[in-house]
């Protein structure tokens, strides 16, 4: 452990790669995240079948490279058709458990997600699977710092999702309709909102926002039917740590979460990586709860 | 249950016939766990058809022949979802309600180290074509058998390989990344025990989570350090992410060797990417093993390819080879208990297209070893055990930006 802290201090090309990469890899986790922060703030669902939504997209993705579509097409397609499958199962399931007791919705998405990866595994197979984005990779400092061109086109989507997604928020009538239902269902309603049609539109939209993580995963990395659960732990933490309601702290909490997961994996060692960032967010969570204590002792 | 009391009619049927039908052949029922669905089911898969293969090939030439009276052998299904307790519990339902005396192993590690205690427990033989870690051989089980090579053989073969070419050994550099399950950490202890007595030097000793989805951190330390030898073991994701990530973050060692290559399909995946890559694997159609039921290596391969239009994975080629091994135990032990064939089993030496196959006295095979493919040119040859071997190994591995 000693030897890889020096290795990074000593080396700080290295430290740069680390770090860039893990960015970067924080930056699927934030696209995934968003979608599980407005499903969570809009409808209270905490979505446990988030990850296998990643999943699906990727799988998408896959399948049109296989009728030898260009891989880039996949994101975009991914999201459509993963809106489309968010729409089904809203319509379908979810609408069962919104705001029910949170527990109830924990139970009913870990079904879905059970059901989904048996139903990948059936169509796709157990084989991992991963697309090739042709687009190769871009090199600094004599190759010590390598970044993927796929995993560059990630980030700069995660951005844009991010900040799109604020702008609709703020300013679509449906944006605002999201945010006047997740403020209070039962005034939206007196105030002529379809609360109904605003929860399956914020569930397909995180179902859409998952389509397109999971297509540029498949580039960057491999899928498989059981690979959900990373995802949608990770989207959990981003928004635990982030909150349901910002955008933007939800994009600063992937990327960091990508960085120091990187990092730990460096330093510690990869058998340490998952453990550090549960420590972390532990963290984080008493250090709030303390100072949130510490504001009420002020008030009193 | 109805299955059950079918062929219970059946066999009294059978045994009222008595001497009469004395040339109907009698029936050896076989019991298998397999996963047919969940994580496993792709190499569960390959391990039904390996067993259906040779039933159906041992029928077809007459069956065993015990104590002068010819069986068929019939082997009954159930699926075990790749859940290593549901496995133990359709064993003990094949053993208590179907009355199954012989067993055949399930596909993975895992589910072989759940189902071995039931096995033992009611003293049914199983052999097992699918289950390799060293920990189910170190338990003293009297009944269990294998037919492959134990993990801590996997990657033994690219630390000989790397110590022969290099000409001192002792200046090796090893980076490893080795999943953090039993499979993988057994590979590891497996080859730490041969760098060792080179006297190899261990730089990357990483042990990668089994929800792997990104290595980027393991290899940023193998770009920084330059190991001579670079060995990853983590199943069908761990091959498949080492490959894509190396060719994303152009990580250059002179020779990486790695486990599940071929399931994970990485030359047809990933292309030039692949190239150079070394593979454990169990098995290989072109090696020069022969029997006289399948023929040679090649030749099982062609059948099987012509059964199930798919190229012959290892999985199933050694899952045929055990029940070949109960044919021959059956023949040899002149008898239908459990007992004698138990201990037949443990006199097994035999040549099998897939290799001899001899137990020594915890029921692992000692006879075969593991061979390694290089992927050259798109296509996995195999390149060790050089006696083996179909071409030179290409080494050492060319820097990226030169391939």
């Amino acid at each position: 452990m000693l030897d890889n802290l020096l290795l990074f201090v000593q080396f700080p090309p290295l430290a740069v790669d680390v770090v860039v990469n893990g960015l970067l890899i924080g930056a699927i986790f934030a696209l995934a995240a968003y979608g599980m922060a407005l499903v969570w703030g809009v409808l209270n669902i905490v979505n446990v079948v988030q990850g296998e939504l990643v999943v699906l997209g990727g799988y998408v993705t896959f399948l049109l490279v296989q009728w030898g579509m260009p891989p880039l097409i996949g994101v975009p397609v991914s999201a459509l058709v993963m809106f489309g499958v968010g729409w089904v199962l809203y319509r379908a399931i979810v609408f069962r458990v919104v705001d029910k007791d949170i527990f109830i919705s924990i139970l009913a998405t870990f079904g879905l997600a059970i059901l989904i990866q048996q139903l990948a595994n059936l169509s796709f197979g157990a084989d991992v699977r991963s697309v090739d984005a042709g687009l190769g990779s871009l090199h600094f400092l004599d190759g010590m710092v390598t970044v993927a061109w796929v995993k560059l086109i990630a980030f700069a989507l995660a951005l844009v999702a991010g900040a799109s997604l604020w702008f609709f928020l703020r300013h679509a009538r449906l944006g605002q309709a999201i945010r006047a239902t997740a403020q209070n269902p039962r005034a939206a309603r007196i105030l002529g909102i379809d609360t109904g049609r605003v929860y399956a539109a914020t569930y397909a939209l995180n179902a859409a926002l998952c389509g397109a993580a999971g297509s540029l995963a498949v580039m960057a990395w491999t899928i498989h039917p059981y690979m959900g659960l990373p995802y949608t732990v990770r989207s959990f933490m981003v928004v635990v740590v982030a909150g349901v309601g910002n955008v933007g702290a939800v994009v600063a909490a992937g990327l960091g979460l990508g960085a120091l997961e990187n990092v730990a994996g460096f330093v510690l060692g990869t058998e340490f990586q998952i453990a550090f960032v549960f420590a972390l967010m532990v963290t984080i969570l008493v250090w709030r709860h303390l100072r949130a204590a510490r504001r009420r002792e002020h008030l009193k | 249950m109805r299955k059950g009391l079918f062929s219970g009619i059946f066999l009294g049927l059978a045994l009222l016939a008595g001497p009469a039908a004395a040339d109907d052949p009698g029936i050896i029922r076989l019991g298998a766990a397999v996963s047919l669905t969940g994580k496993y089911s792709s190499n569960g898969a390959f391990t039904r058809k390996g067993y259906d293969l040779a039933v159906e090939k041992i029928n077809a030439a007459g069956g065993v022949t015990v104590a002068g009276k010819p069986y068929l052998l019939q082997i009954i299904y159930y699926d075990d979802e790749s859940t290593p307790a549901r496995g133990a519990q359709l064993v003990e339902r094949l053993i208590q309600q179907d009355k199954v005396q012989f067993v055949l192993g399930p596909y993975s590690s895992g589910l072989t180290e759940a189902i071995a205690p039931v096995t033992e427990k009611y003293g049914v033989p199983m052999v097992e074509a699918n289950g390799a870690a060293i920990s189910l051989f170190r338990k003293n089980y009297r009944y269990l058998f294998a037919v492959l090579s134990t993990t801590d053989e996997y990657l033994r073969g690219a630390i000989d390989i790397a110590a022969r070419l290099s000409g001192d050994p002792s200046k090796l550099r090893v980076a490893m990344a080795f999943e953090n399950d039993p499979f993988s950490q057994d590979v590891r202890d497996g080859v730490l025990a041969d760098m060792k007595r080179h006297g190899m030097k261990v730089v990357v000793d990483d042990k990668l989570p089994p929800e792997l989805n990104d290595m980027s951190a393991t290899l940023s330390k193998v770009k920084a350090l330059r190991p001579d030898l670079l060995l990853i073991s983590g199943h069908d994701k761990g091959a498949s992410l080492a490959i894509r990530q190396m060719a994303d973050q152009r990580v250059n060692v002179p020779m990486l060797a790695l486990t599940h290559c071929d399931s994970a399909r990485i030359a047809e995946n990933f292309g030039p990417a692949a190239e150079y890559a070394l593979c454990a694997a169990q098995w290989a159609s072109t090696l020069t093993y022969e029997d006289d039921l399948f023929g040679s290596a090649s030749d099982y391969a062609r059948l099987y390819e012509e059964t199930y239009g798919e190229v012959a994975p290892y999985q199933a080629a050694e899952s045929s080879a055990a029940v070949q091994v109960y044919a021959d135990a059956f023949a040899r032990a002149k008898s239908l208990d459990p007992e004698d064939v138990r201990q037949a089993l443990t006199e097994t030496a035999m040549m099998t297209f897939y290799g001899r196959i001899e137990f020594d006295e915890t029921g692992k095979n000692v006879a075969k070893p593991m061979v390694l493919f290089q992927v050259q040119d798109g296509k996995y040859v195999v390149v060790y055990p050089e006696e083996f071997a179909e071409a030179k190994i290409r080494w050492p591995t060319p820097p990226w930006g030169e391939r």
